[in-house]
């Protein structure tokens, strides 16, 4: 293989498109006969719905108003499905397309409202009377375990959905030989994605052929088209989910939501396209969000100050539907371990159902929330046994020589979470060396010297990558030579269409130029996953470089019939399939796949299918593990409690890198978005569960004078695992982030004493934690 | 219960004229009623920045902005400034520098920047995060954006637009 694009920094394909306004979003498709909708959403956090008139509503223009009882038949009885179904989930409650007889968040859709224009929809959905018999809410994840809390849906005995522990060792008795044993209450919260686009669909029901286009913004277009075809009792082909440029995804457009379904059930119904794209007021009030959860550990260590165990319980917050199913917390549950050694470990915990919209996974799905809390645990061991946090960190690192590293924990698909390869300890010693953390001391003494308060925090975190089960490439040569790549992923911003041609080109002997990704389209890969989860460069990498090698192999096959020569003599070059050596002997892949396609009534070749293309499913047998390892250099006002973040230094494990110009841009990124989690985005509800905060005037996401300049080192580990070595980049930057902010405020706030157990710290919580410091109380 | 207006106004030197209501802001008027889709709407409030455009050469927020009070002025928006075959030094040093991952915040960022550099040819980094400060990005980061800018910079004091 050549691999000349593989590693390049090439510039992206996608670019010259988006720059110029060409890029087309679900919100630019107009169709004729268009029909506009919006929604009537739920007022309350829980109610019981008595009864819905819409006659203002048809005065004020609508063209329809369709409410749970105008749903079809099929949609009356079945509900959207769980993402994926968990036998742990006692309690699986799940969403109606709009809402029956209760709602259970505010936000949640009742009745969607078609007109001609999306102002009058909009006028009219205001008009559609509800009358509703308020109920009360289940709002803290915490309070709404509680046995005597009202129940999030009022025919629940209880707000539990599951229960799970997850166990590793003889964890009591490591604790009976501990030396040391320290516990903690933390409590992290985490907001949503808030891409700047928000959620949205278009339905273009087909009256010649039947069924339906749907344009979605969706990172999983064959989830989508799975559910639709099930809820409608559709043929496969009846149904074509095709996904156009998306602004951004970050997990929670991977959620099949109820308002999709209500405007497909509305487009069948009149008949005509229905548009429907959310306001940001929508986006706050109806997207999945990460949110709330709420963790109490202990740690035992022995007199080496080597972690002997951890044990305690988590409540994560799942909010109005299990449709997000135990994704989330079982992340948690299970990235705490790290990249530290932990021989015993046992965690309980709860997912909770409460009256907030349904929970997914947002950038880093529950990682970050256990790296908050492992390396918490470390900062309190390190503080009470007076270690240097670094040293503590170093001694319990697991060792390169120990890879494949078993954890002892066993993974959602109930096969032990084993990392495939990585080497902690060099990745902290380089941290440290870029950081210059032994030079911070004194950078400390000098500013206290001149009243300014500097701290270092540092984290650490495995991220299992590459999920399976698989996914899907069609590498495919046009008898005009046109090189194509269809794939199921769907890409939302992370330069996918670039790096997959990189991989195809160079199994193919062309330039970037010669080869078209086809992203996100059902009505060209018959399956897929989608975009999740940092998932794509190594499931969809791996696909396309297996389709395209498996088209290479039989140009050549075909070319050595050609030519009688072997196929060893031949080569892939320029767009050419060449004698090697043989300057002038040579066929155009063009020309070889026209001969694939036969002449009527005359013999194939031997041993050739029609057609010069591959497909491939790489189906990972296992994650394979990504690491970071981050400090923060920050100093705090503690006057005002803001935060300025001088130093950001990542090492960051990814494998091979395709594009380091992608791979960085991922992990500026993703830093970012942590930014943003550690210091500012917080999703507020009062006592009735209202959410408080539903504009980017009240909930603060990152602006460039917030995010620090990243300093990137990477340290590659090759997985072994997949053909091509790469592990996922997209959420690296994020989860481990947090953890290090968060240690950096506490180490500048070390002269009051100030011990940090939650996420996020926003500057009036930093007055205030001062404030309580300085009265000698800790929550 | 509408009332609705004649306008006539200019968007990227072309002159267009279009009968419309009252309320229909700026940014909804060039995506749904021009076609003109490059521009975008990410909040509808004025916090994010994505439907900048440049009216009269000013930057503005286009959804807080009645179409009709853009009546007989000049609009540019991203459309405007390059086409993909020959793209504004601005949009090249943005693919260079990786200044975009989505797409979905650049036209803002892009019509933000023509005016800031067109007015500070010589900004250094702090001035670049200031002046980009209104336009939210989720995907970047910044840095690749702010890199980008400093070297549009340089590139249009070099060679400065024609015209
Ligand atoms: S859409 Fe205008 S500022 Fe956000
Ligand atoms: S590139 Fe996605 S929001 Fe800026």
């Amino acid at each position: 293989m050549g691999e000349k694009l593989f590693g390049a920094a090439v510039k992206r394909t996608e670019d010259p498109a988006l720059l110029t306004g060409r890029g087309r979003f679900v919100d630019d498709i107009h169709l004729p006969e268009m029909l506009h909708a919006a929604f009537v959403r739920s007022a309350y956090a829980h109610a019981r719905i008595l009864a819905i008139d819409p006659k203002g509503a048809e005065t004020a223009g609508a063209i329809a108003v369709l409410s749970y009882r105008d749903l079809p038949e099929g949609l009356q009885r079945k509900t959207l499905a769980v993402s994926v179904p968990n036998p742990a989930i006692s309690q699986l409650v799940l969403p109606y397309a709009l809402a029956k007889e209760e709602a259970s968040y505010v936000g949640e859709p009742i009745a969607i409202v078609l007109a001609e224009s999306r102002a009058v929809a909009e006028d009219a959905a205001a008009l559609v009377a509800v009358e509703y018999e308020p109920l009360p809410a289940a709002l803290y994840c915490r309070d709404a375990a509680l046995p005597d809390a009202p129940p999030a849906h009022s025919h629940l005995p209880h707000n539990i959905a599951a229960k799970v522990r997850v166990n590793v060792g003889d964890v009591d008795r490591a604790f009976a030989r501990a030396a040391h044993v320290f516990g903690e209450t933390i409590t992290v919260h985490r907001g949503g994605a808030f891409f700047i686009e928000c959620r949205g669909i278009v339905v273009e029901p087909h009256p010649i052929l039947g069924g339906f286009t749907v344009y979605c913004t969706t990172q999983t277009p064959h989830r989508l088209k799975r559910q639709i075809v099930e809820l409608f009792d559709l043929r496969e082909d009846q149904l074509r989910v095709a996904v156009p440029e998306i602004g951004g995804g970050f997990g929670p457009k991977g959620t099949v939501y109820p308002d999709y379904i209500a405007a497909v059930a509305a487009a069948q119904r009149l008949g005509r396209p229905v548009k429907w794209v959310a306001d940001r007021r929508e986006d706050f009030l109806a997207t999945c969000q990460q949110r709330d959860q709420w963790w109490e550990l202990e740690i035992a260590l022995d007199e080496e100050a080597r972690i002997l165990g951890l044990r305690g319980r988590m409540v994560h917050d799942s909010g109005a539907y299990m449709t997000g199913s135990l994704t989330v917390p079982w992340i948690s549950a299970t990235t705490v371990p790290g990249p530290y050694v932990v021989p015993n470990y046992r965690l309980d915990y709860s997912a909770v159902l409460t009256n907030k919209v349904p929970g997914t996974s947002v950038r880093g799905s529950g990682r970050p929330e256990a790296v908050v809390v492992m390396e918490r645990m470390i900062e309190r061991a390190a503080r009470e046994l007076k270690l240097d946090p670094a040293e503590l960190r170093r001694r319990n690192l697991i060792q390169p020589q120990a890879m494949p590293y078993n954890v002892g924990i066993l993974f959602r698909d109930n096969r032990p979470v084993v990392y495939d390869s990585g080497d902690y300890p060099a990745a902290l010693e380089k941290l440290l060396a870029a950081a210059d953390y032994a030079g911070f001391r004194a950078r400390q003494m000098k500013a206290r010297h001149n009243g300014r308060h500097l701290g270092f925090g540092l984290s650490n975190a495995v991220e299992a990558t590459g999920l399976g089960p698989y996914e899907s490439a069609t590498v495919s040569v046009a008898p005009s030579g046109r090189i194509t790549v269809y794939t199921g992923a769907s890409p939302q911003g992370q330069g996918h269409k670039t790096t997959l041609a990189q991989i195809a080109a160079d199994a193919l002997g062309v330039g970037l130029e010669d080869i078209v990704v086809v992203a996100g389209d059902t009505g060209t890969v018959a399956q897929g996953m989608g975009s999740f989860a940092a998932r794509t460069a190594v499931n969809a990498g791996s696909s396309v470089h297996l389709a395209a090698e498996a088209v290479a192999l039989k140009a050549k096959r075909i070319a050595a019939q050609l030519f009688e020569v072997a196929e060893e003599d031949l080569e892939l070059e320029g767009g050419a399939v060449r004698v090697k050596g043989v300057p002038g002997m040579a066929k155009p892949l063009g020309e070889l796949a026209t001969r694939t396609l036969g002449v009527p009534g005359f013999a194939m070749a031997a041993a050739i299918d029609p057609g010069l293309d591959g497909t491939a499913y790489f189906k990972p047998e296992q994650s394979v593990y990504a690491s970071s390892a981050h400090a923060a250099e920050v100093e705090v006002d503690i006057e005002t409690g803001q935060v300025r973040i001088l130093a950001f230094t990542v090492v960051h494990d990814c494998g091979r890198a395709i594009n380091p110009l992608v791979v960085e841009g991922q992990v500026k990124g993703g830093v970012a978005h942590g930014v943003g989690n550690a210091l500012f985005e917080r999703l507020i509800y009062d006592a009735e569960g209202q959410p408080l905060v539903t504009t980017f005037g009240d909930y603060l996401l990152p602006i460039a004078g917030d995010v620090p300049k990243v300093k990137i080192i990477h340290h590659e580990c090759p997985t072994p695992l997949n053909p091509l070595g790469v592990k996922g980049a997209g959420e690296g930057g994020t989860i481990a982030a947090i953890a290090a902010i968060l240690g950096a405020i506490e180490n500048a706030l070390e002269p009051w004493g100030v011990v940090i157990r939650e996420s996020p710290l926003t500057p009036e919580r930093i007055v205030e934690l001062l404030g309580e410091a300085a009265l000698g109380r800790t929550r | 219960m509408t009332d609705r207006w004649r306008i006539r106004l200019k968007v990227n030197g072309k002159e267009y004229e279009r009968e419309i209501e009252t309320r229909l802001n700026l940014a909804d008027f060039l995506r749904h009623e021009l076609l003109l889709t490059g521009t975008h709407v990410g909040c509808e409030h004025g916090v994010c920045g994505a439907c900048t455009v440049l009216v009269d050469g000013q930057s503005l927020r286009s959804c807080l902005m009645l179409a009709v009070q853009a009546a007989g002025k000049e609009i540019a928006t991203v459309e405007g400034l390059g086409d993909p075959e020959n793209l504004h030094p601005l949009q090249a040093a943005f693919r260079e520098h990786h200044g975009l991952q989505c797409g979905y915040c650049t036209p803002g960022m892009l019509m933000t920047l023509v005016e800031f550099l067109r007015d500070h040819p010589d900004p250094d980094e702090a001035e670049v995060r200031e002046a980009i400060s209104g336009n939210l990005c989720r995907c970047t980061g910044y840095q690749g954006i702010v890199d980008a800018a400093l070297a549009a910079a340089a590139s249009l004091r070099e060679n400065p637009l024609k015209g």
